[in-house]
């Protein structure tokens, strides 16, 4: 039983990079088909349209950060694991959650958000600034819930 | 850091002259039309609305005829050259286009009408392709197509649905025409959807054999030539080579005329540069003798017009202010730093009239913020090195573009600033080298902290800056109050906020949430502590009190007050919003070093060094691009949702000079 401490904190890590990075894919995914829509009308509009479809993608990179730091936390990286107390791995897993949940949910949701912006874009190509924050505003909340998981994790003494 | 005065200027002067005025006004493009005047007896429009729709046509004739070049006879081209901007052209080969204007139209039809023709050829080669699949079951026939008899016996082409073979053509005609006798069935060929056959019988037969034939679905094949099928297809292969050598004879007539594409395009932009003059020319009131033109212009250009105008020409020029009830349109003029910015200010929206513009104290802000969210030096190097070159060897980029590429320089230069300050280069990279490499680990250190090692600081300075963002969003709308002599508004709007906020600000330092956040206590002197509980005090109290004083009913305009100081948590979301600034240069850094981590996995091996280079150039090309857009932005939102939500409208509307307004190259000035 001991030895669980750090398999919680591989699954937070799991966790972490997992739901924000499904998260990501179903956003960008949602962004994507109404990229496509536009460019088949109008292909001189890809760019500015690609860069829409990213704005979901970032809630999967967040994902990573998170997984990354508690990997490298606990020495999975390097080589020599720490030995990790179940509390303490408990702990991490709890850490990593805000990252996971609220990257699935946000990035779902900035994917739609961001699918309308791109309507912006193919009927006002000049409004591009406004549009571009619409889906920004979504955003915020991962971000936040980035800042949370990375000040828990990197806190957490082992 | 200003928005321009705008003037109105009328001019009247006499007809002889129109043309030139006109056109020294469009050249010049310092003014927007816009007349005022109602109609009036003596002062009537002309119509023009034929002469320029030609024009348009012109234009549009020719812009078609440069994209049919483009297909005929591709320009080669590199991918950066959409920044090159507009050419300059001479004056002299402009003049000798305009010359020849009827010429170059012509050959810009030619070029409408040889692609016309091609279409037509490939139309028809599909239709002679389709007749040779058509007689693909009828090849073996050897005898013309449109026989139908001889002397004594008629002869019967066509065809029957499904396969059949000879016996179930001879079965069909004992069944149902019985009464006939010598006929001669030959299939011609056999397939699954149908047969062909050719009959022969006697000529008095003939209706009773086809009906018989019909019964079952005969049809006769309609065919007028007089030769056999294979006669037949070859003639029709002839044609299709004749017309695909057409074709090609077509494409080199067009791309022949790939040399007249510079002068086309100068025909297209006197075009419309004609166009846009007939349409003013149509909005002009003119009397018999005399027109007048009135419209905006920026006040430091009026003295320029009045002197070339009235050097040259009979008129009188009228200044005046622009009226209160008047919206004039927005010019803004910046130094070069600032004026970078003026794009992402354009896209919120213009100052509106009466306020101030904000380009040059976001620009700063902007610059600063956007560093911080990239914060790598050797990004920092890239983006400003790309951005410089850029401008560099494109110096005649389209303005906005221009500002936009100068905007990415100064932000590069601060993401330098910022990645020496935090200690970043491409990540960890020079640790991680050292380390795989060469053995022992060296590293530059940060000059002020690593935003990873203590997140809580930067944390902290974030929440700072954004403070510092804020307070001066709100100093500008206090500044605005105190032009506008609004004292009462600057009073209660600007400072009682300020009190509060300062005091609610030295009241959060020293208490124990806050020393936990920044790992320092930090102890106030008492005297700095009740100070800061009475500003609160009196801040709140006095917001509570004046916030609603529009109203006359005092219960209401103390809930109205109350609801004001509500706001509070909008101001804590609006500093909390700032945290971002972290989180973006932790993700950068982060990023980074995950891919130089990757990179490092083929260990101290020449397999090694070929993976961390793969893996670094492909990494941190695409951290590069993730977090640029990343800290664009979020930087913009900073800027439009928490710095402009405390002062800032806009919604003005941008100035439109008359001027020429050309596509393809400039005119050099004379």
């Amino acid at each position: 039983m001991d030895k669980l401490g750090i398999v919680y904190a591989l699954l937070g890590a799991a966790l972490a990079v997992l739901l924000a990075g499904a998260g990501s894919a179903i956003g960008v995914g949602i962004a994507g088909q109404a990229a496509s829509g536009v460019v088949s009308e109008d292909p001189g509009k890809f760019a500015k349209v690609l860069i829409m479809q990213l704005l979901p993608g970032t809630q999967g990179l967040y994902g990573l950060i998170i997984g990354f730091v508690t990997l490298s936390k606990v020495g999975l990286l390097g080589g020599g694991v720490q030995d990790v107390p179940v509390q303490t791995g408990l702990m991490i897993l709890g850490a990593c959650l805000p990252i996971g949940i609220v990257g699935l949910i946000s990035a779902r949701a900035q994917g739609k958000t961001a699918a309308a912006a791109i309507g912006i874009v193919a009927k006002k190509p000049e409004q591009f600034g406004k549009a571009m924050l619409f889906p920004a505003m979504v955003e915020t909340y991962a971000i936040l819930a980035l800042l949370i998981s990375f000040l828990a994790v990197s806190n957490i003494q082992i | 850091m200003a928005v321009l005065q705008m003037q109105r200027i009328s001019i009247c002067a006499l007809k002889k002259d129109r043309k030139a005025i006109l056109e020294k006004l469009q050249s010049m493009g310092v003014m927007e039309i816009n007349h005022v005047l109602e109609d009036d007896e003596d002062f009537r429009r002309m119509d023009t609305a034929n002469a320029r729709s030609s024009f348009e046509k012109a234009a549009a004739a020719a812009d078609r005829a440069l994209e049919l070049l483009d297909e005929y006879a591709p320009e080669k081209r590199s991918m950066l050259s959409s920044l090159a901007g507009k050419e300059l052209v001479e004056t002299t080969i402009h003049n000798e286009v305009v010359a020849h204007r009827e010429e170059l139209l012509r050959v810009v039809r030619q070029i409408q009408a040889l692609d016309k023709e091609k279409a037509e050829c490939k139309a028809d080669i599909l239709k002679l392709e389709n007749r040779i699949e058509s007689l693909v079951p009828w090849l073996p026939l050897d005898i013309p197509m449109n026989i139908s008899a001889t002397k004594y016996t008629s002869v019967i082409l066509g065809s029957l649905p499904g396969m059949a073979d000879m016996q179930d053509v001879y079965e069909i005609l004992v069944e149902h025409a019985p009464d006939v006798e010598g006929v001669d069935v030959h299939i011609i060929s056999s397939g699954q959807d149908m047969t062909c056959v050719a009959v022969v019988c006697l000529k008095t037969d003939e209706q009773m054999v086809e009906t018989a034939l019909r019964s079952k679905g005969f049809s006769r094949i309609q065919q007028e030539t007089a030769k056999t099928p294979a006669q037949e297809t070859e003639a029709l292969d002839r044609k299709i080579q004749e017309t695909e050598s057409r074709i090609t004879e077509i494409e080199q007539a067009v791309a022949a005329l790939a040399g007249k594409r510079e002068k086309i395009r100068l025909l297209a932009d006197y075009y419309r540069v004609r166009a846009d003059k007939y349409e003013v020319l149509g909005e002009i009131p003119q009397s018999e003798n005399t027109f007048l033109i009135s419209g905006y212009i920026p006040k430091k250009c009026v003295a320029k017009v009045q002197r070339v105008l009235e050097h040259a020409y009979d008129c009188v020029i009228d200044i005046e202010d622009v009226k209160e009830d008047e919206e004039p349109p927005v010019l803004l003029e910046n130094n070069t730093f600032a004026s970078s910015t003026e794009g992402i200010l354009s896209s919120f929206g213009l100052p509106q009239k009466g306020e101030v513009d904000p380009t040059s104290i976001m620009a700063v802000f902007y610059v600063l913020f956007f560093g911080l969210m990239l914060s790598d030096a050797a990004y920092g190097a890239i983006v400003s090195i790309v951005c410089g070159v850029l401008i560099m060897k494109f110096p005649r980029m389209e303005s906005s573009m221009k500002k936009s590429i100068q905007l990415f320089f100064w932000c590069g230069l601060s993401t330098l600033f910022w990645g020496v300050m935090f200690g970043g280069y491409f990540g960890d990279v020079i640790n991680v080298v050292s380390r795989t490499f060469f053995g022992h680990e060296v590293g530059i250190p940060a000059l002020w902290f690593v935003p990873l090692n203590n997140p809580m600081k930067l944390l902290v300075y974030s929440m700072l800056f954004g403070l510092i963002h804020l307070f001066t969003g709100l100093g500008i709308k206090g500044y605005m109050c105190l032009r506008d002599k609004k004292y009462m508004d600057f009073f209660c709007d600007v400072v009682l906020w300020y009190l509060l906020l300062t005091g609610l600000v030295l009241m959060l330092i020293p208490s124990d949430i806050f020393a936990s956040i920044a790992q320092t206590e930090i102890v106030f002197p008492p005297v700095l502590n009740s100070l800061a509980k009475w500003l609160a005090i009196f801040g709140a109290l006095g917001i509570v009190l004046m916030s609603g004083r529009a109203n006359r009913n005092f219960g209401l305009r103390i809930a109205l007050g109350a609801y004001d100081l509500y706001n509070v948590t909008g101001w804590l979301s609006d500093v909390l919003s700032y945290s971002r600034l972290l989180a973006l240069g932790l993700a950068t850094g982060v990023i980074a070093s995950v891919v130089n981590q990757m990179g490092s996995m083929g260990g101290k091996s020449v397999f090694g060094v070929i993976l961390f280079i793969f893996a670094f150039i492909v990494g941190h090309t695409f951290n590069i691009a993730i977090n640029l857009l990343g800290a664009y932005v979020h930087t913009n939102r900073l800027q439009y949702v928490e710095f402009f939500g405390k002062f800032y409208e806009g919604g003005g509307r941008a100035f439109h000079p008359f001027r020429e307004n050309t596509k393809y190259a400039d005119i050099k000035e004379e």
